[in-house]
């Protein structure tokens, strides 16, 4: 038996020419939020409705809250929510009927689904539409409502399919809010996304994925640094001599120059960013240059996403 | 007993929607009603009924048969919506026996069928049908129209769960037509040429068309042929045959939603 909330080892799934999964390896420990990164045709769909028990794999194998996904498929869906793609509620009826429904459905009594019913509908800010249709409900209260219908069983786990594409930001940051309230009360939630921002924003940890397995793991912090140090660039002002500038500088920290002469600027890539900056400042003193704008950047996501893929291709 | 439950909460869902949006299915049985019309004074004063008889009470046994067999359209369509919207992937991520679908749309479906069985019914006693039976026989008249009904609910399921795409259903709605159409739900096959009439007189609809005016006590166009004297026992035959073979085919195409 093992603690973790998540577990798959070597999971294979072929779909005709494509081999949708190719050893895809996962463990996330409970109680967290994991990003699971990627872009189109990645396999992270593939991957989550693996975990949920809504596919075969062709090998490997994967527990979900302790439960094999194969032989015990009838315990992990009692623990597991799942939030797919596209917001999986009855459109015609209303909010509060949606939820009694799911809620029936996972075993509720009629009345204990219409109380669990009326307290997600309050948590998830959806009270005042409750009665109303699921089809005048905005992109973002029918997202919030899916969610609220993979959570009527206070799930062990709870997987997040591209929960906020194609919404607007605003719409964006409500999902946001109640993904940290469900993961504040303990679940665990594996988040796949293609934005790279939603991973850095929610997730504790995140999982790269490109072609069917997991190319990088790690906090986002521990991913930016494997793609490199940290960014510092000076804004030279237009008076000085930017080459000449560049070549003090790289020599005081031992780091090679790259100028941008339409900005006037010059970055080096440092090993730790606040000990360079300290040495960038005193060269910068000594040479009496008083700079426009020094900064101190971590390369983003995106770069870290660029590379990864990148190198993967090449391989 | 989950499963059954399961079941009874997914028909309410479907029969929730009739309280929400009454216009679908009231639109189903003007549908109905207008076939009804447009045959039974349309086109019924140039039909003639062999072995005598008047056309209102020939057709509207037919017209019943003929409204369960188009039913298999809104089973496979009400499908196939909610593989395509992700609603069926989120039933099947819940802890419910896996006849629990299935015997949702089965539920909700029949009860629609029941409702428009009825109405029918009394739209043709308002337009001059009689029923000149008694009661058990009528009552067994429509019991065997379900029956149809359910046999062809399972090939909707069928339909539905392993065509995903829209063009599944727009080809058993182009379908629906000509399997209707070749039967004795609307003219007696014994005025068709040999050969049509050899295969009208063979489809499920008709034998289901002909016990049901065998039942109601009106004029069945029948002089010889299987009809003359098996149609009840081809009506139940039928169906049972058909839900016999969909019934294992709907549960494997479920069974491959997760392939």
């Amino acid at each position: 038996m093992t603690d973790n909330a998540l577990e798959a080892d070597g999971l294979r799934k072929r779909y005709g020419d494509l081999q949708a999964l190719d050893g895809f390896d996962l463990t996330v420990p409970p109680g967290v939020i994991h990003g699971l990164l990627g872009p189109n045709g990645a396999g992270k769909t593939t991957a989550v409705k693996a975990l949920a028990t809504l596919i075969r794999t062709d090998g490997g194998s994967a527990r979900v809250a302790g439960f094999d996904v194969r032989t015990q498929a009838r315990e992990v869906r009692r623990r597991i929510g799942l939030v797919g793609q596209n917001a999986a509620v009855d459109e015609i009826l209303g909010g509060r009927q949606n939820l009694v429904m799911f809620g029936r459905l996972f075993g509720l009594s009629t009345a204990a689904a219409r109380a669990r019913a009326d307290e997600l509908l309050d948590t998830f800010g959806l009270t005042g539409a409750a009665e109303r249709a699921v089809s005048t409900y905005s992109g973002g209260m029918r997202r919030r409502l899916d969610l609220a219908a993979g959570f009527i069983l206070t799930p062990a786990v709870l997987f997040l399919d591209e929960p906020t594409t194609g919404l607007d930001p605003r719409a964006r940051n409500e999902v946001w809010e109640s993904v940290r309230e469900i993961a504040a009360r303990g679940t665990t939630v594996l988040l796949t996304t293609q934005y790279l921002d939603e991973a850095d924003q929610l997730a504790a940890r995140i999982s790269v994925m490109n072609h069917g397995r997991v190319v990088a793991d790690g906090t986002p912090d521990e991913l930016k640094r494997q793609v490199g140090g940290d960014r510092v660039t000076v804004t030279v002002p237009r008076s000085e001599p930017l080459e000449a500038v560049a070549q003090r500088l790289a020599a005081a920290l031992g780091e090679a120059a790259v100028t941008d002469a339409d900005t006037h600027r010059v970055t080096f890539e440092v090993g730790a960013g606040v000990v360079a900056l300290a040495d960038i400042v005193r060269a910068l003193d000594q040479l009496g240059i008083a700079p426009e704008d020094l900064v101190l950047r971590r390369p983003t996501l995106d770069e870290v996403f660029l590379t990864l893929t990148d190198k993967e291709v090449a391989r | 007993m989950t499963t059954l439950r399961a079941g009874w909460v997914i028909t309410q869902r479907d029969l929730a929607h009739w309280v929400r949006q009454p216009w679908a299915p009231i639109f189903g049985l003007l549908f109905s009603i207008m076939l009804l019309l447009v045959f039974g004074f349309l086109f019924g004063g140039a039909i003639t009924v062999p072995g005598g008889g008047d056309y209102i009470s020939f057709l509207l046994p037919g017209m019943l048969a003929l409204s369960m067999m188009f039913g298999v359209e809104s089973t496979a369509t009400a499908m196939a919506n909610d593989a395509r919207k992700g609603i069926t992937d989120r039933f099947r991520s819940m802890p419910i026996g896996s006849a629990s679908v299935a015997l949702g749309r089965v539920g909700a479906d029949m009860a629609n069928s029941t409702v428009e069985v009825l109405v029918l019914i009394l739209g043709g006693l308002l337009i001059g049908w009689r029923i000149s039976s008694d009661p058990a026989s009528a009552a067994a008249a429509v019991l065997l129209l379900l029956l149809l009904r359910f046999a062809v609910l399972w090939i909707g399921i069928f339909v539905g769960l392993s065509f995903r795409g829209e063009g599944a259903t727009m080809a058993v709605q182009v379908l629906v037509w000509p399997i209707g159409f070749l039967s004795t739900a609307i003219v007696s096959a014994e005025t068709m040429p040999g050969w049509l009439g050899a295969i009208a007189a063979w489809n499920p609809l008709s034998a289901t068309a002909s016990a049901a005016r065998e039942l109601f006590g009106n004029p069945t166009g029948i002089t010889e042929g299987p009809l003359a004297d098996g149609a009840v026992w081809l009506a139940i035959g039928w169906p049972v045959l058909l839900t016999a073979i969909f019934v294992p085919l709907s549960a494997r195409a479920y069974r491959r939603l997760r392939d």
